[in-house]
């Protein structure tokens, strides 16, 4: 379980994480969504422990992120920030294998190469095992990221707008396999994405924020209407029930 | 706004009213007078500092030692000051219209370098040319190093701000390390010091004014400022207000390179003036550049002659060079603005 | 089935897409070095041998342990700023060593600072320096990612200031100060003092310690921060330890030869073009190779094919120079 407790980050005069309090079971998928500057990449950072925060205390599987080793919470937890730039030119098993790095410190053995071979496999890098990863496409490159926070084989996975730069297809495909994470390997997913009807159709809980505040909490279910969607975004959005899936209706 | 760019012809920055009623005009006048009385105080207090004793009592007692002082060195030199200040900060003002970014001036995009290596050529090649044509020299090789200058800039994709002083002074250091080698093989880098070194203790009558050309130039350059801004825009948006971009640019550039060459052949290169002044008149008067010019000008008198005060007293009785007092204080104030920009662009 | 031999860093093939494997690389480089050096310590040796050869020793020592200093203090630099163009003479470093040397001397007196021991002289100056560098350029690596442009710029115009400052102060000396520090500062490798050698060779054997057990770690850091932080390294005591190494060894070779800006960025950017991995196990050794093959080499050429003894610097300025320039321009059109 992820557990934030009264967790505030400011910025100058901008308060980006304003008091928030939430708990996030262990399991399932949750998203986090939310308008521009609502503070969900910043909520993310704090529990990855990537900027100090303020004030307030966060403990992810009972280890205190703020005390608590780096290295032992890196066996606990990945995360995947949105931007990614190398510069180096590494070739994807290469970055992959940096996955590896909290068991292994740099000497990779046996079990960690198997770790590796699979995350490829899994997001089915294994033919472009052996491309640098500066000669992959933007959704190739995604995939190769994903593959090391796999890799990582973390109970916890954050992942901060993977669908970012990715395609229809690729993006599909990306949040089946968060899906498959957490239903196959019983992770815990929590997932900042943009798109309201990703988070609707994937996620067993959404998180709203706006303002640096925790809005609402909640299943797809309870989330998924409008009154609280113009709460949360200030314009009005359809639902229709598509099969068993809400869909929000926003381009209108 | 394009409009009245055309029928005012005085703006720096599309959005800045221009003030061009008579009570605007009197409204900067008085302030700038006030500005001009500052910068002869201070030309006062010039004339009495130094290690001769020259002080008003002697002079109204009719010292004839004391006069001689006063005319033959202290006068000259406090000229050449006020000349060598208010020309190199209009310069950096007309650098920074062209390259439409606030972090350049002459001396940090090689103007300054390409003209030493200008003088150092002639130097070696053709000792015996008279000052006119090494400075003639040292304008034509400013003028080629600011034209690669803007070319490498105008072929960036993104005119990222800091790029293009980054990109200035990277290719002002590489002409230097050529300027260097060349002073080295030949035996010449006591001479080149005193280029790069700006110094204003060997002025005397008879050896600063060819200064004079550079009061020319900077009424020139206050003339024609609102149209550097103009080209600073592009050559699209020159040619569609009906003006010839590559006139103005070639002006623009011959003033500046013309001003470096012949201060740095009189007496050497003052880092950072044409990049403090320029800001420091836009920090307190915003971007106006017609009220600029004139600020600019004052102002660019003004420190130099604190600054060669202090050149003049810091070290009693010796001297410092001008251009180390200046290279201080003109890093700190580029140092301050730097981190001023690093503050804005966190939020 | 991949291949399972491929680990991190042990390419098993010489030749492999990547072109030549560092191993190769190594060994080629390791031969040139080694021939460098002993051209430059054989080259025209007669008269007075015994004279002779223990000052070229000395000299090229020093050559050889300036290329190191500057080549690991470079790409762990590099490194830890996860870029390819920041070096620590390029952000003042070697600046900042001549301020505060000028401050000292300024401070207390050419005579009382020349008369103290030199090796003692040597080691308060290498602390005063790890102070300041630590303390002023923390906050440019530890916070919030500010723009690189941003960083060069800083720094460059830092090194402006430390260098207009030190010449300021030195102008305000007594000018027989001045001429003492002005030799404290343009030792070259002509005159290099045995004992400096030998303090300077620990220093820096010290520090590539350090940095050869960190390999593993940096090349996580190369990833940037956020990477490194989520794979469980100390970020921010990575990068105070690697701040404080590097500015041990620029202390080194700034008390050796002075400063030259661009020698780091010019070996640094040689080794990752031959060198086609990212592992620091052999950046390191590749970077220092290159180094020492471009300063004893360098050396060798401009003074027996073109009769120069100290012009090396002004060359390394000239050719870093425009290397930096290209960098710059063809980041810009990423």
């Amino acid at each position: 379980m992820i557990r934030v407790d009264q967790a505030r980050k400011s910025f100058g005069t901008l308060v980006a994480v304003n008091d928030v309090t939430v708990d996030i079971p262990a399991g399932g998928v949750t998203s986090i969504i939310g308008p521009n500057g609502s503070g969900k990449t910043t909520l993310l950072s704090l529990i990855s422990r990537l900027a100090p925060m303020d004030s307030g205390t966060i403990s992810v599987s009972g280890l205190d992120v703020t005390a608590t080793a780096s290295r032992d919470l890196a066996k606990k937890m990945a995360i995947l920030r949105q931007e990614n730039h190398l510069t180096m030119r590494l070739s994807v098993r290469d970055l992959v294998g940096f996955g590896r790095f909290p068991h292994s410190q740099g000497r990779l053995t046996s079990v960690d190469r198997e770790h590796i071979d699979r995350a490829l496999e899994q997001l089915d890098l294994t033919p472009m095992a052996e491309k640098f990863v500066d000669e992959l496409s933007g959704g190739q490159r995604q995939r190769a990221f994903i593959a090391m926070v796999l890799a990582q084989d973390t109970d916890y996975l954050l992942l901060d707008e993977p669908l970012n730069n990715l395609d229809m297809k690729h993006s599909v495909e990306t949040m089946k396999l968060i899906r498959r994470m957490a239903d196959e390997f019983g992770k815990t997913v929590v997932v900042v994405v943009h798109d309201i009807n990703f988070a609707s159709c994937y996620s067993d809980r959404i998180l709203a924020m706006r303002d640096g505040e925790l809005m609402c909490q909640g299943t797809p279910a309870d989330i998924m209407t409008p009154d609280v969607l113009r709460t949360i975004y200030d314009i009005d959005i359809r639902i229709e029930t598509i099969g068993d899936q809400r869909i929000g209706v926003y381009f209108t | 706004m394009a409009t009245s760019l055309v029928t005012t012809t005085a703006t720096a920055v599309p959005g800045t009213p221009v003030p061009s009623t008579a009570a605007g005009r009197s409204r900067t006048a008085l302030p700038l007078t006030l500005g001009i009385i500052g910068v002869l105080l201070l030309a006062a207090a010039s004339m009495f500092v130094g290690v001769s004793d020259v002080t008003l009592p002697k002079l109204i007692a009719g010292d004839t030692n004391a006069w001689d002082i006063l005319l033959i060195s202290r006068v000259p030199r406090t000229i050449a000051v006020i000349l060598a200040g208010m020309a190199l900060a209009v310069a950096g003002l007309i650098m920074q219209q062209m390259a439409r970014n606030r972090f350049v001036e002459p001396s940090m995009v090689g103007t300054v370098e390409s003209a030493m290596l200008g003088i150092l050529a002639v130097t070696i090649f053709l000792p015996a040319t008279p000052v006119l044509g090494k400075m003639g020299v040292a304008a034509v090789a400013a003028l080629v190093g600011t034209w690669i200058f803007l070319t490498i800039i105008s072929r960036l994709p993104t005119r990222n701000t800091l790029l293009v002083p980054l990109v200035g002074i990277m290719l002002g250091g590489v002409i230097s390390a050529i300027t260097t080698f060349f002073a080295y093989r030949y035996d010449l880098l006591q001479t080149l010091n005193t280029w790069m070194i700006g110094d204003f203790s060997g002025v005397l009558r008879g050896r600063y004014e060819l200064l004079w050309i550079v009061a020319a130039l900077t009424l020139i350059g206050y003339l024609a400022a609102d149209r550097f801004t103009v080209a600073g825009m592009g050559a699209d948006f020159t040619t569609n207000l009906g003006l010839n971009y590559r006139t103005i640019m070639r002006l623009g550039m011959s003033i500046v390179a013309l001003i470096t060459a012949v201060v740095v052949v009189t007496v050497g290169a003052i880092p950072f003036l044409g990049l403090v002044v320029p800001n420091l008149v836009s920090l307190i008067f915003g971007d106006n550049l017609r009220k600029a010019v004139p600020w600019t000008a004052v102002f660019g008198a003004g420190i130099v002659l604190v600054c060669d005060i202090i050149s003049r007293t810091i070290r009693y009785p010796y001297e410092v060079p001008v251009s180390m007092v200046m290279g201080v204080i003109g890093a700190s104030f580029f140092l301050v603005m730097l981190i001023r920009q690093r503050a804005k662009n966190r939020l | 089935m991949p291949n399972p031999a491929r680990a991190l860093d042990s390419p098993t093939s010489i030749i492999s897409r990547r072109g030549l494997s560092p191993v190769a690389v190594t060994a080629i480089l390791g031969v040139l070095a080694v021939t460098a050096v002993t051209v430059f310590l054989t080259l025209g040796l007669e008269g007075n041998i015994s004279y002779i050869l223990p000052r070229r020793i000395t000299r090229v020592s020093a050559m050889v342990l300036v290329a190191i200093a500057v080549a690991v203090s470079t790409i762990l630099f590099q490194t830890v700023t996860a870029n390819r163009i920041l070096t620590p003479s390029i952000m003042g470093f070697d600046a900042l060593y001549i301020l505060l040397q000028t401050v000292v001397v300024f401070l207390f007196g050419a005579s009382t600072w020349l008369t103290t021991d030199p090796s003692l002289r040597f080691v308060l100056e290498i602390v005063l320096m790890v102070t300041f560098s630590v303390a002023l350029y923390r906050w440019m690596f530890t916070g919030a990612t500010a723009s690189l442009h941003l960083m060069l710029l800083v720094g460059i115009v830092l090194g402006t200031l430390f260098r207009g400052f030190a010449s300021l102060l030195q102008r305000l000396m007594d000018p027989s100060e001045y001429i003492v520090l002005q030799d404290l500062f343009f030792a070259s490798f002509n005159l290099v003092d045995p004992m400096l050698v030998w303090i300077s060779a620990g220093i820096v054997a010290l520090c590539c310690a350090i940095a050869w057990r960190m390999r593993h770690t940096l090349d996580v850091m190369a990833l940037g921060r956020s990477h490194a932080i989520n794979l469980g390294i100390n970020h921010h005591r990575v990068v105070m330890g690697v701040l404080v190494l590097c500015s041990l060894l620029v202390s080194v070779s700034t008390a050796l030869v002075g400063p030259v800006t661009f020698f780091g960025l010019l070996v640094a950017s040689l080794a990752y073009q031959m060198c086609r991995t990212f592992s620091h196990t052999w950046l390191l050794i590749i970077t220092s190779l290159l180094g020492v093959i471009t300063l004893v080499g360098g050396q060798l050429v401009l003074e027996h094919v073109f009769g120069f003894s100290t012009a090396l610097s002004i060359v390394i300025e000239f050719v870093g120079g425009i290397l930096f320039l290209t960098l710059l321009l063809k980041g810009s059109l990423r």
